[in-house]
């Protein structure tokens, strides 16, 4: 069965059964390999991308659910070279086996994009469904600040 | 090292219950010839590679998985190499013994066993290429200098860059290392200013990176499915069926290589089950539902948690099994104290959790293996896939991946071995992915154990008699892996009349090996949680009851052994690092309010000193919210990449409070826990405000991996208690009724 799909601005028409969950046909299908796969069962957020710009766990997502939606993935998130959330996190140095860093982004970028300036409650509630098995919470923290100072002097626009 | 290697021998034999012995056995002689810790790198040469145009890349040799090394070892190097650190390119080593020596992540000993080595691999270079140019000048070594990559020759105002001169490092011999001098360390650039990891780009754009991502042409992806009962093996499989499924290539039974033992070793070897191959992993995922596999149950079908802890209370009733350490007359001392104190404490098995499920690549061609494992000990996957391939020597190339996360799990290497077997079998790359609910049901377990203690208090409320029973798993005779108790855990020494014994006669079928801070991570909950109750007990503060114990003499009769980082608590260390908390979290000055208050803790665990202080509040439903925890360590200085060292104190921290509501449960040998659903780890609004504080002190650099997480699960129950006046003497939370909010 052909579905179509976009995917960082691309379109791709793929044969694969449509309760195929989007994080393998992203990683095994179309060979983006920086979403990752976690525990399958959306209580992680390693999978985390943006489907129409909210964050989604596309460890659960059936792939026939999300054609013709706009789909970003960590691979598509910077416009330029780097964006300014995964500047943060590097500015932090947020990493420490960088494994749910993709899908900590990506929430976060989300986020941001709607609620320039959160609130600590606001962040805990929005970074919460996301994983970090070393602990970078604090790092974390510090990111999602220092992101949206970055946003905010870029003239808010993501 | 003040240390006979026969007494370290003993020491890591309790300790690790084997596991530490095979670390250090290799070790150990080295670094007495030495008088330090460290063992040299077997080919200086081959970290540093100078390009012509004067970009250095600079080989990371230990396995990196989160705890910082990939940056932190180059960073040594760099520094007495004298290069500017924008200049330099850092790559993982392959694993590779003959050139890079020990390889390995574990018991936090990359710091301590490379601090010295890999400066003076740096130095051992920066002097090679001084010559290069003093020969090409014909001047005099003496009046060269160096900086930011160039030597410099002040008298004729000359430079050449390192690339220029790397040509002629070729016929030039590398110094002996020993020979080699070091920097003064108040001119160091790179050593003691924060570095960002050297991965942080490729991770923040999801570049490919881990082991997961690792995707030769041609591969297969794999699972591996198992008994649920460990050990089981295959009686029937619909193997021709799952075959015809879209993508399925191929569906195999794996006889497995298990070791048939009761008291199981860290690499059992391969573990039997059904094999399904496919085009993409999804495809082989899919399959599972499909298969239906009659297992031959294991030998654990029998075991389940209710009847482990019937054993272990009936184990405390009878006399030790041995005696691990005994000094002084405990029973004199128990009858003329003034208080006696009874208790049973108890904490459970827990899973490693590696956000990145086990799995590893491997590609056998023409009688070559190659494998990419996110290993934390390379040295073991070149013996183990030998065993099952058949493949050994310089026809196997390891490829050290960065890994999501190891924590102890990473030794086990059991689908490197699934692998390695499969892709022989097949004769293609094979990668094995293992789903979440394989990982925490077939993980390598951290230990439950069981320990009834009884102490004895004089009139003064000093501490005059110590009596510990540990029940762990084995058949009597053999403990199983890390699933013995530190003879030199502090109060041991300290208090007057000692005795610390031990029983091993429940049997386990499941594995059990290291997870981060092994030992202590269930013990200093023990220990420092009794020390809090016999300070309550006597009316003191729990801080002066832990330093007037400090200030005692080592008992006679007891092994002291304070400069060994596996050996006893240097007094004066730990005392300084409870002091510094104590300020840091104004201590003295805590209030009391129902429903709210501070615990303390401190532990001396592989060479460095860790005291924490826990602010908690319990609501009437009995839920915790930890509000602040102050940490002060010492691991000596100076601390190589101090915003990284934070980070790892940070994360210590955190994983330590996910351990407090954490269980893995038998029944009837199945593991009851198959996700995070059913195992909780912290999350960003349960997490605290931290501070880490690092006393510098004179001692060189020791690791960090470890020792901050176990003074934080005592510090909370502790403070629990000044809360609530409930004592938790059972983990986890959920087990004595507490939650985390």
């Amino acid at each position: 069965m052909a579905i179509t799909v976009k995917v960082n601005q691309q379109l791709h028409t793929l044969d694969v059964p449509g309760d195929t969950p989007l994080l393998w046909v992203l990683r095994d299908v179309l060979g983006l390999k920086g979403t990752k796969y976690g525990c399958g069962i959306a209580m992680c957020g390693a999978c985390t991308v943006h489907v129409n710009g909210q964050a989604v766990r596309s460890c659960i997502t059936p792939v026939s659910s999300v054609e013709k939606a706009e789909i970003t993935t960590i691979e598509g998130l910077a416009e330029t070279e780097i964006h300014p959330v995964q500047q943060a996190w590097e500015e932090m140095d947020v990493p420490q086996c960088g494994y749910c860093q993709a899908g900590q982004i990506m929430t976060a970028s989300a986020l941001l994009a709607k609620t320039a300036q959160p609130t600590e409650a606001e962040i805990n509630v929005a970074m919460s469904g996301n994983l970090c098995r070393c602990g970078t919470y604090p790092r974390i923290r510090e990111a999602v600040h220092r992101a949206a100072e970055l946003l905010s002097a870029k003239g808010g626009g993501l | 090292m003040n240390l006979t290697r026969r007494s370290f021998l003993k020491i890591s034999a309790v300790a690790g219950g084997g596991f530490l012995l095979g670390l250090y056995e290799s070790q150990v002689g080295v670094a007495q010839a030495r008088g330090g810790f460290a063992a040299p790198p077997i080919e200086p040469r081959a970290f540093v590679k100078i390009a012509p145009d004067g970009k250095v890349t600079i080989l990371a040799k230990n396995p990196e998985a989160g705890q910082g090394v990939k940056t932190m070892l180059p960073m040594l190097i760099a520094e007495e190499l004298d290069v500017d650190w924008k200049d330099v390119k850092v790559e993982l080593a392959e694993g590779e013994a003959k050139l890079y020596g020990f390889q390995f992540l574990g018991g936090s000993t990359s710091t301590p066993m490379n601090w010295d080595p890999l400066r003076r691999v740096g130095a051992a270079w920066r002097q090679m290429l001084v010559t290069a140019a003093a020969d090409t000048w014909g001047v005099p070594a003496s009046e060269c200098e160096t900086s930011a990559g160039r030597v410099h020759h002040a008298a004729s105002g000359r430079t050449l860059g390192y690339g220029e001169l790397v040509a002629k490092t070729a016929s030039l011999t590398l110094p002996a290392l020993d020979s080699v001098k070091l920097k003064d360390p108040a001119r160091y650039t790179i050593i003691g200013a924060s570095r960002s990891g050297v991965d942080n780009r490729a991770i923040v754009t999801g570049r490919p990176l881990f082991g997961i991502d690792v995707e030769p042409a041609g591969v297969l992806h794999a699972v591996v499915v198992k008994c649920p009962v460990f050990g089981g093996t295959v009686k029937t499989a619909n193997t021709g069926e799952v075959e015809k499924l879209p993508g399925v290539w191929k569906v195999m039974v794996v006889a497995g290589t298990l070791t048939n033992d009761t008291v199981l070793p860290l690499n059992p070897g391969l573990e039997p089950g059904v094999a399904i191959l496919a085009e993409t992993w999804w495809q082989a995922q899919a399959a599972r539902a499909s298969l239906k596999v009659e297992w031959s149950l294991g030998p654990g079908v029998k075991q389940s948690s209710a009847n482990f802890e019937q054993r272990a209370n009936a184990a405390l009733k009878q006399p030790f099994g041995q005696v691990v350490g005994a000094y002084g007359n405990v029973d004199a001392a128990l009858d003329g104290a003034t208080k006696v104190l009874e208790a049973v404490y108890s904490y459970p098995f827990l899973p490693h959790n590696t956000l990145e499920p086990q799995g590893s690549t491997a590609s056998y061609k023409d009688g070559k293996l190659e494998i990419w494992s996110t290993t934390q000990d390379p040295a073991a996957v070149r013996r183990l896939t030998a065993r099952v391939t058949g493949i050994s020597g310089p026809d196997v190339t390891i490829h050290m991946v960065r890994a999501g996360g190891a924590f102890g799990r990473r030794y086990v290497n059991d689908t490197d071995v699934e692998a390695a077997w499969l892709s022989k079998q097949v004769g293609r790359p094979v990668k094995v992915t293992w789903s979440r609910e394989d990982d925490m049901t077939h993980d390598s377990y951290r230990p439950a154990g069981t320990i009834g203690l009884k102490a004895g208090l004089d009139a003064q409320g000093r501490v005059v008699a110590w009596r510990e029973h540990f029940v762990t798993f084995g058949d009597g005779k053999r403990t199983i892996l890390n699933g013995g108790i530190e003879l030199h855990d502090f109060p041991a020494g300290y208090v007057p009349a000692f005795q610390l014994g031990m029983s091993n006669s429940i049997p386990l079928s499941i594995r059990t090996g290291p997870l981060r801070a092994p030992g202590a991570n269930g013990q200093a909950f023990v220990l420092q949680s009794f020390l809090d109750e016999l300070a309550f007990a006597a009316g003191r503060d729990p801080l002066d009851l832990q330093l007037e114990l400090l200030s005692r003499v080592p008992a006679a009769g007891f092994n002291f052994q304070p400069h060994n980082p596996f050996g006893s608590t240097d007094p004066e260390r730990l005392r300084g690092v409870l002091e510094t908390v104590a300020e840091m979290s104004d201590w003295r000055k805590r209030g009391k309010e129902q429903g709210r208050g501070m615990g303390i803790a401190a532990v001396f665990y592989h060479g460095s000193y860790f005291a924490e202080v826990a602010e908690v509040s319990v609501d009437a439903q009995s839920r915790i919210t930890v509000r602040q925890i102050w940490a002060a360590g010492d691991m000596g200085s100076p601390v190589i990449n101090p915003r990284e060292a934070e980070n790892q104190a940070f994360g210590g921290i955190i994983d330590g409070l996910s351990q407090m509501d954490q269980e893995i449960t038998l029944a009837n040998g199945v593991v009851q826990q198959e996700n995070f659903d059913k195992q909780p780890l912290m999350r960003m609004s349960q997490t605290p405000k931290i501070e880490v504080r690092f006393c510098k002190t004179e001692f060189p650099p020791s690791g960090l991996g470890e020792p901050m997480l176990p003074p934080v699960i005592p510090a909370v129950t502790n403070a629990v208690f000044a809360a609530t006046g409930r004592r938790i003497r059972t983990l986890p939370l959920r087990r004595s009724g507490f939650s985390f909010a």
